[in-house]
């Protein structure tokens, strides 16, 4: 993200530079152009630096530390990592707790993003291609972010008298006649999760989505039609490749934030799911801060490792 | 901790030169006027870390017009009260914790034991603190963190817990309870008698636990035991031979799905109940009355195995001198003086210093609340909202039987480590 805003960064440096130039000719000492550039970029570095890699570095260092039940122990020790991957050998072929845990993390994560790509996919192929009018587009995109407009917690838990053993949906069907017991898997299951994950963060798949359709030159589109290409091989040849950036930029958002949800999986999941963050979370509330930071540590690497998976597939800086 | 306690430290003094400077400046631009006045009358301020259990507006209200001390409640869970005591000590004056948390905090150095010479009623504190024992003397069960083996430090600044009654006191006694499972008896129908009822396949997907590990695992031990497949020494000091056990038969339990779901807060226990979701589950007192208050019949059942009491207390924090720690002493003696102890045992919880507090209680609310008799009249929360009507009797009976009845405490275990690995483990399953 910082290097593709560095990039934009330096390609307008030099024009800023010159206009610069033409105001002071003569008068004072030039500013070369790659110092103007670090000046333009050197705050959000700094901000970068203090409130990112700076914390991050004490996450990954207090990792590496020993601790009792009260205190951090600035000792050099495995002892986070070590604990985390308990029986891990030991147990094959069953899965360890930390291989069960990110099993089901990748599971849930990899069925949100499929479900909100494909419905985002939709949304913003409606939005860019059949909705004609500016104005309208503006506004059906409005209409989208209303959900937006009441906080994460209210919309999860919203679905809870909804979806419960005597909830709405339960006791719809009970009378209407078409089931006799009402259905468990509603709720506090698999199934409730990943819906709450999919009605929170779709919008997220939608708007990176348009913007790179609502870009496609519309001539590209009708030379594929006047070439006697079908709807179905526009599509695949022509909109997704050239929507493939977005498509990216928004499995990137989905998969971080579900990869790090515990609050959602915990409260759909009645806390039966275990979660990467729960993890952390359970190891923080009983001061077991450096398991919890090693615990952090593998998942920031988990998920790195998918993010750059991913940016292998489209280079986001070329496409951008 | 070193480093997080000297990076505050450090933000602090920034903060503190950069309110300095601001200060100077009001008073250079002449906006702080009466300025000895200030000096002479310095306002009565305590800052009370604490969960909500002791937290309430009408006690802070009544200690300011009895003592001109204003109380600045900081809420939050009990987890987070124990990681405040340990990262942030100088942000808190006055600290109100569970008994259980003493393992981790007295060993940290962050808090100041009182001295119980100086609390006027510490010689009419309940003698389940002191003795383990109740006033009808009843021996009370003494596994896990048990009060009387924390109460007394060997020293002013010892970090030894004392065997024998010494003058400092680790947590001035001021609530406790006796916890056990929450029931529906309108969709249970039948009479409930054991904690292994919660395994009881009969219940399938309708049973909870709470998802706090220190305290799930003693409801798990509780429910063990009662099965008759195992015999602890101590509940609240397990061996890792006996976490693996209890984890054993819980994981069973969940994967044939009779966990409905498990809670973590106070709401969510009182909406997984009142929804019929569940209907037996582990659960504290007031949550049921929250439930029954909505008009849906809920029962805290008494079970023969017995309770897993907890029990929290006042102590303030190392940073605490002065001016500031006379207030505290003041404070504590006021809430152990009757208001704050009637208004708990109001909620359904007991006061530490039960004479007091039944000099603040009309008879009829001691008869029902403490002496286990059918309510006279009509029984009313502190907040005057009606709890029982007349004629209903107290779940559990009096409190000689309610805490004659414990079993054992909320703990916190050589082992912890190793269980809360195996609790992730067991939410893993």
């Amino acid at each position: 993200m910082t290097s593709a805003s560095d990039d934009i960064l330096h390609q307008t440096a030099p024009g800023l530079a010159r206009g610069s130039d033409t105001a002071r000719r003569g008068k004072t000492a030039r500013l070369s152009p790659s110092f103007i550039s670090w000046l333009q970029a050197g705050p959000m570095m700094l901000v970068f630096l203090a409130f990112f890699l700076i914390p991050l570095g004490f996450v990954v260092v207090v990792s590496f530390w020993d601790y009792n039940e009260y205190q951090l122990l600035p000792a050099f020790s495995g002892r986070g990592y070590t604990d985390t991957f308990e029986g891990c050998i030991a147990q094959l072929p069953d899965l360890c707790t930390i291989g069960k845990t990110y099993v089901k993390t990748l599971k849930l994560c990899f069925l949100v993003w499929a479900i909100t790509l494909f419905i985002g996919f939709w949304v913003a192929y409606f939005l860019a291609f059949h909705v004609k009018s500016r104005t309208w587009q503006m506004g059906l995109s409005l209409l989208c972010t209303i959900p937006f407009w009441t906080s994460n917690v209210i919309r999860m838990i919203a679905w809870i008298p909804l979806l419960g053993r005597n909830g709405l949906v339960n006791s719809g069907l009970i009378g209407a006649g078409l089931i006799n017991q009402p259905i468990e898997w509603l709720l506090y299951s698999e199934f409730s999760v990943v819906l709450a994950l999919v009605h929170l963060f779709t919008f997220f798949m939608v708007v990176p989505i348009f913007n790179s359709m609502v870009r496609i030159d519309k001539s590209l589109i009708e030379a594929a039609y006047d070439a006697g290409a079908s709807g179905l091989q526009t599509l695949v040849n022509v909109i997704i490749p050239l929507a493939k950036p977005g498509i990216v930029i928004g499995s990137i958002f989905v998969i971080t934030i579900v990869m790090g949800d515990f609050i959602t999986i915990g409260v759909m999941g009645g806390q039966q799911i275990a979660a990467a963050g729960k993890i952390i979370e359970t190891r923080l509330n009983a001061l077991q801060f450096p398991a919890a930071a090693a615990n952090a540590v593998i998942l920031l690497a988990i998920t790195f490792m998918i993010i750059t998976m991913m940016s292998r597939i489209v280079d986001i800086r070329k496409e951008l | 901790m070193t480093e997080t306690t000297r990076k505050t430290g450090i933000s602090r003094r920034t903060l503190l030169k950069s309110t300095a400077g601001l200060a100077g400046f009001a008073a250079g631009s002449g906006a702080i006027t009466g300025f000895p006045y200030v000096m002479s009358a310095e306002p009565k301020v305590l800052r009370y870390l604490g969960t909500a259990v002791n937290e309430g507006d009408d006690i802070s209200k009544q200690c300011l017009k009895d003592t001109g001390i204003k109380i600045e409640y900081i809420t939050a869970t009990t987890d987070d009260v124990t990681k405040r005591v340990m990262t942030q000590p100088n942000s808190f004056d006055v600290l109100d914790t569970e008994y259980f948390s003493l393992k981790k905090v007295v060993p940290s150095g962050n808090i100041l034991a009182l001295e119980a010479r100086k609390i006027k009623e510490f010689d009419n504190i309940t003698p389940v603190f002191t003795k383990g024992e109740t006033p009808g003397g009843k021996k009370i069960g003494n596994q896990g963190t048990a009060p009387w083996k924390v109460l007394y430090l060997e020293g002013k600044d010892s970090k030894t817990f004392s065997k024998t009654a010494t003058d400092f006191v680790t947590l001035i006694p001021t609530v406790y309870n006796a916890d056990t499972l929450g029931i529906r008896p309108d969709l249970i129908k039948r009479p409930i008698s054991s904690w292994s009822e919660l395994l009881n396949p009969e219940f399938k997907g309708k049973a909870s636990i709470l998802n706090i590990p220190s305290i799930g695992i003693m409801d798990a031990a509780m429910v063990v035991e009662a099965t008759g497949n195992y015999k602890y020494a101590d509940k609240g000091n397990m061996t890792k031979e006996e976490i693996d056990l209890t984890m054993k038969a819980m994981t069973e339990a969940k994967k044939a799905g009779q966990f409905r779901a498990f809670w973590k807060d106070f709401n969510e226990s009182v909406n997984l109940m009142a929804s019929g979701e569940t209907v037996i589950q582990s659960m504290w007192s007031p949550a049921v009355t929250k439930v029954r208050s909505m008009g849906i019949a809920c029962t805290f059942q008494p079970l023969k195995e017995g309770y897993r009491s907890w029990a929290s207390g006042f102590c303030v924090s190392k940073g605490v001198s002065g001016a500031k720690l006379d207030w505290a002493y003041e404070f504590v003696n006021w809430f152990l003086s009757g208001y704050a102890g009637a208004y708990l045992n109001r909620q359904g919880y007991y006061s530490a210093v039960l004479s007091t507090a039944k000099a603040n209680m009309e008879p009829y609310e001691w008869a029902y609340w403490m002496e286990g008799k059918p309510a006279e009249k009509d029984i009313k929360a502190p907040d005057g909202s009606l709890l029982e009507k007349a004629g209903a009797v107290r779940d559990g009976g009096s409190y000689e039987e309610r805490m004659g009845g414990v079993a054992c405490w909320n703990a916190v275990m050589d082992e912890n480590d190793y269980m809360v690995r195996k609790w992730n483990e067991f939410i893993a399953a």
